[in-house]
């Protein structure tokens, strides 16, 4: 796995650093400035860093103090970058076969033509980068980092220049990357949504120095400072159960109890990561009567917390922490100590689509 | 329209001085523009003014100075004579030598200029993608500055079809070695009746340059397509 521990400055910019990834899709969030570029392009060999060391897998890519430093072309990295980057003098053809002269490879074409064939790009081949839509560049821009045959992949926010049919349009071949490939993947960006439903695990950066790092539900659950621009929210493991037909809704059961989701793609037997705004949960005290909130479930307060004006409370359900936010006024008027039982209920639409993301793996 | 003997000879002469001074000159343009629009080193901005001296001395004075320097006596000239047996002075290879300089900062900042408009994040991502820096330049750098590269040149030829003070001052005009068009239109205009000689070799130079231009047109709007990327 990819080992950083670096030090570096750019202008009056410092940027202090150490974190590892893990298996699967390691997300570098943070809000803009923070450092989070650098640090891929540091990761990537582009950006020579000040002092330091960065391993992978065992292998040495930088040591300040045994003067080595891998150059990108030597690292065997993948890089997607935020603008694709693709070679305009070139075919998409071309493009995708451009680290073949470098890095040769066994072609599999079989392996090759399944790979165009997920990414949709087959019609594409023959066609320059600039007469190609937005979307078709990113999947092009994936597809020549793949056909890298690459040990790790680092991606800088490769969706934010799209809109969101489009990142939509993206998202399962990410997915599909993450899961089928089995390379390890470095993921810039600050999006909450394609964090949540991409990340196996989160490090937080800000102002150049790692602020948090470990399961998405930790880090982005606000139990540690979050970057400005991201909500604190929870996420939930569920297996949908049954669609409620004519009603639009979709039963899923969760450690933390049953929950009522809008419906979306999924389909009965499904493991869906559910994502739930702090903001968006009430909480109650004893039997709170007749609700039009379909959501409740009920646990115990395990802390209350004041940050930024608000009062953070988590919420034991049964072994899933739940956070909420309530106002100073309200926490005083509940008296919201550690092990009082309270009821949390939020709405089913509260769970918009854009936070039912499928998991990568069968939850045993 | 006839020409004779000797306005053949003297076209042939500009002709190969003009191809001769430009492809020897074109990988120095580009190192140099290389080195000018990347680089930051000691000696720079000397580097930069003595590649435009050229350009703003009059063509006399450049001619001068490449006689003291490469004259059979000079610095340089005394050098190549006698351990390389190489003779620039009043030879075609003095005059292309003159005409390289001549064109050399018009050639230098048309690539420099290419050089400097190219996204740099094409080369980091061939990079990525496992190219060396040398595999970066010749697969990446090189086809995209191409524009520049052809406009240059194009340039530089034009300049050496065209250059007199220079070349008549370094290596005089000996006819059938170093009279080239613009010479033998000066001579033409310096003996009486040469009027008729000086308007064809004027006809010719002209055509002589369309057609260089023509040609830079049309193969600079072919790489064009290439290089950004237009479906051809």
């Amino acid at each position: 796995m990819l080992e950083i521990d670096i030090r570096h400055r750019q202008g009056d910019f410092r940027i202090e650093s150490a974190f590892t990834t893990g298996e699967g899709l390691t997300a570098l969030v943070g809000p803009s400035g923070s450092g989070k570029t650098t640090l891929a392009n540091i990761a990537a060999g582009l950006t020579r860093p000040e002092a330091g060391h960065i391993t992978f897998s065992g292998e040495t890519w930088f040591d300040s103090e045994r003067n080595i430093f891998l150059s990108a072309d030597r690292r065997r990295i993948g890089y997607v970058f935020q603008e694709g980057r693709l070679f305009p003098h070139m075919t998409v053809r071309q493009n995708l076969h451009y680290a073949r002269h470098f890095r040769p490879t066994r072609t599999d074409e079989a392996a090759d033509a399944r790979l165009i064939d997920l990414l949709g790009i087959g019609h594409l081949l023959d066609r320059r980068p600039a007469g190609l839509s937005g979307g078709e560049k990113s999947r092009v821009a994936i597809g020549r980092a793949l056909f890298s045959a690459p040990a790790l992949l680092i991606m800088d926010e490769p969706l934010s220049a799209l809109d969101p049919a489009r990142k939509a349009e993206i998202l399962p071949h990410l997915e599909y990357v993450r899961d089928e490939t089995g390379i390890p993947i470095l993921y810039v960006s600050h999006a909450m949504e394609e964090v949540a439903r991409l990340a196996n695990r989160v490090v937080s950066i800000s102002g150049g120095r790692v602020v948090a790092e470990g399961e998405p539900g930790a880090v982005l659950g606000g139990a540690r400072p979050m970057p400005d621009d991201m909500e604190p929210a929870t996420f939930i493991s569920a297996r949908i159960s049954h669609h409620l037909e004519g009603e639009g809704l979709t039963v899923a059961n969760s450690r933390a109890g049953t929950l009522y989701l809008r419906r979306g793609a999924a389909e009965p037997g499904d493991w869906v990561r559910v994502f739930i705004a702090a903001q968006d949960i009430i909480l109650g005290i004893g039997e709170p009567g007749n609700l039009s909130a379909l959501n409740r479930l009920e646990g115990s307060v395990s802390s209350v917390t004041e940050r930024a004006g608000s009062i953070w409370v988590t919420v034991d359900c049964s072994g899933e922490v739940v956070l909420a936010q309530v106002t100073r006024h309200s926490a005083a008027r509940m008296r919201l100590t550690k092990g009082q039982p309270v009821s949390l209920l939020f709405k089913s639409v509260s769970i918009d689509t854009q936070g039912l993301f499928r998991r990568h793996e069968a939850r045993p | 329209m006839i020409l004779s003997d000797e306005d053949w000879v003297a076209l042939a002469i500009s002709l190969k001085v003009a191809v001769v001074a430009s492809a020897a000159s074109l990988p120095f343009g580009i190192a140099v523009a290389w080195l000018l629009a990347r680089k930051s080193f000691p000696g720079k901005s000397v580097l930069n003014g003595l590649v435009h001296l050229p350009l703003i001395l009059p063509p006399v004075v450049t001619g001068y100075i490449l006689l003291i320097l490469f004259g059979r006596k000079g610095v340089i000239g005394s050098v190549l004579d006698q351990v390389f047996g190489i003779v620039l002075s009043f030879r075609w290879t003095g005059a292309a030598l003159a005409a390289a300089v001549m064109g050399f900062p018009l050639m230098v900042r048309a690539i420099r200029l290419s050089i400097e408009s190219l996204d740099r994040g094409l080369e980091s991502a061939a990079s990525t993608l496992g190219a060396s820096r040398f595999d970066v330049f010749r697969t990446v750098t090189l086809p995209l500055i191409m524009p520049g590269i052809i406009t240059g040149t194009i340039l530089a030829f034009a300049k050496a079809m065209g250059e007199f003070g220079a070349t008549i001052t370094f290596v005089s005009a000996i006819p059938g070695e170093t009279k080239t068009l613009a010479a033998a239109i000066y001579g033409y205009t310096q003996v009486p009746g040469g009027d008729a000689g000086a308007m064809r070799l004027t006809l010719i130079s002209v055509v002589v340059s369309l057609a260089a231009l023509l040609a830079s047109e049309l193969l600079a709007r072919r790489v064009q397509v290439r290089t950004e990327g237009r479906d051809a």
